[in-house]
């Protein structure tokens, strides 16, 4: 028997500790980059600022995808396109910032579109030469596309697999679309050669301390925004639908309208989770369409662990910082051990890292689930082999 | 300008699944507060009609009237279960990993919106009526607990108690008695006598002995329609009846 106010306490504690370590990152992190000397063994070297911050990127992506699949079993495999969405979107604005500074001088025309010999902006590209314009197409260029894909998609009773399916032909539809020079977002090389953000240059360590910051404040932000969702009436009918859909529907609620909230509000995290990516990376092309990209942001969920918002915040800084690691020491391998790394996770350990912080029965469950699995296994070869 | 005083009104009511006709000239009425069994055979159509009065399933003829004025056939399962359209599920069907409290509070009357759902607090007369929901299926102590964690029996009373505190006009009852013992079925007859009256029932069921004991009209469906109507005795005389249940 769960006794269920201890869990709520549990999760009130577990949120104060995650805000609580963000606020120190987002003091520590600047602090040890701008203020200890270069030479100090406590000095952060500033690629690892701009590095931290793409991770903390990630982590608002992997809530988004979190608050649709933990909380109401929307398993998107396309989340990658509103990050990317959000990341063009903020990288349209840096490429009319550089003004007449690119290779060509053009104070009007980026330089891919002098290089197409195009004559003038176009009527997309209007409009991003303002900030506040770029950060609100952020938000609503992936909330549309999430809402008129969710309008189809949920009236329909498109569920399960087959809504996953669609999710990777969304997704790899916009990276076809984007890769085509003539779609004017730069082709295959995408957006890139940013000088600066509000006349801040975006080489300066100032600068990338800055957006380390507001990044942490964004994750925080995102957070508090789910967190407040799932805990309000609203976010148990999420669960229900989760857990029991047709009843839920019996009971008088409109299922498909829930969905459509989530999800275009989940589009719209992962499109300021891109907005933030794109000035700490530097560059943005079609690739982060890339389907590939959608399922990995589904592990990091798996591996933090489902539903539980910290979890995938966890789980995508672990898989990020293993990736980082890995691909230095032994890139070939990378790939290997991100696949291996999902398979355990599901067969071994279905709550993921925090299931096992829980500690009841998250190891011992793993262990038995594991022993179970290579008994099956051993029966089966046996069962061959006679 | 209402055609009937009926709560829920079907006439010739028909609907086919890849040519076959699952419903066929289906008619039926249910006055306000009445308590009506149906009965018949495996495919007799009975899960089919329940789909349709619900709006899962949308009929390809036949009109099917809540109340005499709202067409049931254009909703959908949310749009019924607002009007007043309760379901119970054969197998029990509650939130697992939601509280035995929280179970009650979804399903409690209230709007079902999306945007002051994601508002809404827990009024104080929301909680008495979910406190009083508890008391009366003996669950006050189970509150904090997993629905995950009751045991089947207990399941079964809170989703009884789940479709009282939506305050339905019209429940819909599948096979209660399924996998009860006699005494537990016995219950269950004397429960649905009881919940009736205040508003209408249709209790669909295999078990005569349970279906005596409801001692109500019964009507009997065979291969979409309705074969006999009227008392268990009645029906249980009439020969094309006999045939259908014992025959050939």
């Amino acid at each position: 028997m769960a006794d269920t106010s201890l869990i709520r306490r549990a999760v009130t504690a577990r949120s104060q500790l995650f805000l609580i370590l963000l606020v120190l990152a987002a003091i520590l992190v600047p602090v040890l980059n701008l203020a200890v000397p270069a030479g100090s063994f406590f000095h952060l070297p500033s690629y690892a600022v701009s590095l931290f911050g793409k991770y903390l990127c990630y982590a608002l992506l992997a809530l988004s995808v979190d608050l649709i699949w933990g909380y109401c079993g929307i398993l998107s495999l396309g989340h990658g396109a509103f990050f990317a969405l959000g990341g063009y979107a903020m990288g349209m604005h840096l490429m009319r910032e550089i003004g007449s500074r690119g290779v060509y001088g053009d104070p009007l025309l980026p330089d891919f579109m002098v290089f197409l010999n195009w004559q003038e902006l176009p009527w997309f590209w209007h409009g991003f030469g303002s900030f506040p314009f770029a950060v609100l197409m952020a938000l609503l260029v992936p909330g549309v596309l999430a809402f008129i894909f969710g309008w189809f998609a949920f009236r329909s009773r498109v569920t399960g697999v087959y809504l996953s399916i669609i999710t990777q032909a969304m997704t790899y539809a916009l990276m076809l679309a984007f890769f085509r020079n003539e779609m004017g977002f730069g082709g295959n090389n995408g957006l890139t050669d940013f000088k600066d953000v509000l006349g801040f240059n975006l080489q300066s360590d100032a600068t990338r301390a800055g957006l380390f910051v507001v990044t942490a404040a964004a994750l925080a932000g995102g957070y508090l925004l789910c967190r407040w969702v799932v805990g309000s009436k609203a976010g148990k009918v999420l669960v229900a639908v989760r857990d029991a859909e047709s009843r839920t529907r019996f009971l008088g609620y409109k299922v498909e309208h829930y969905k459509l909230f989530v999800f275009t509000l989940s589009a719209m995290l992962a499109g300021i989770a891109g907005a933030l990516y794109t000035p700490q990376v530097g560059i943005i092309n079609p690739s982060e369409f890339s389907p590939a990209n959608s399922i990995e942001i589904v592990v990091w969920v798996a591996v933090g662990g489902r539903g539980t918002l910290v979890g995938a915040v966890i789980g995508a800084l672990i898989v990020n910082g293993a990736k980082t690691l890995f691909t230095g020491w032994f890139p070939e391998i990378w790939l290997f051990a991100l696949g291996a790394l999902f398979v355990v996770v599901t067969l071994f350990m279905p709550q993921g890292v925090l299931g096992l912080a829980r500690g009841q029965g998250g190891l011992a469950e793993g262990a038995k689930r594991a022993l179970a699995f290579l008994e099956q296994a051993g029966i089966k070869r046996k069962g061959t082999g006679s | 300008m209402k055609e009937t005083r009926a709560l829920l009104y079907l006439d010739d009511v028909t609907v086919s699944f890849d040519g076959f006709k699952a419903i066929n000239g289906l008619s039926l009425f249910v006055e306000p507060g009445e308590l009506r069994a149906v009965i018949g055979p495996n495919g007799a159509g009975k899960t089919t009609m329940m789909d349709i009065i619900t709006g899962k399933t949308r009929p390809d003829s036949g009109k099917v009237l809540w109340k005499g004025e709202h067409d049931l056939t254009k909703l959908d399962e949310a749009d019924a279960a607002r009007l007043g359209v309760g379901r119970k599920f054969q197998k029990p069907t509650v939130f697992e990993t939601h509280t035995v409290e929280d179970n009650l509070l979804l399903a409690l009357k209230a709007d079902r919106r999306v945007i002051p759902t994601l508002f809404a607090r827990t009024r104080k007369d929301e909680q008495a009526r979910i406190d009083a929901m508890l008391a009366l299926i003996r669950l006050e102590a189970r509150r904090a607990d997993l629905a995950a964690d009751l045991s089947h029996g207990q399941k079964q009373w809170l989703e009884i108690g789940m479709l009282l505190a939506q305050e339905p006009e019209l429940l819909l009852v599948d096979e209660p008695a399924a996998g009860m013992t006699d005494d537990e079925t016995m219950e269950t007859a004397k429960l649905l006598r009881d919940i009736a009256g205040e508003r209408s029932v249709i209790v669909v069921e295999h078990d005569m002995a349970f279906v005596r004991e409801l001692d109500v009209k019964v009507s009997v469906l065979h291969e979409g329609s309705v074969l006999a109507e009227g008392s268990l005795d009645h029906v249980s005389a009439d020969p094309r009846v006999i045939e259908v249940y014992l025959g050939r």
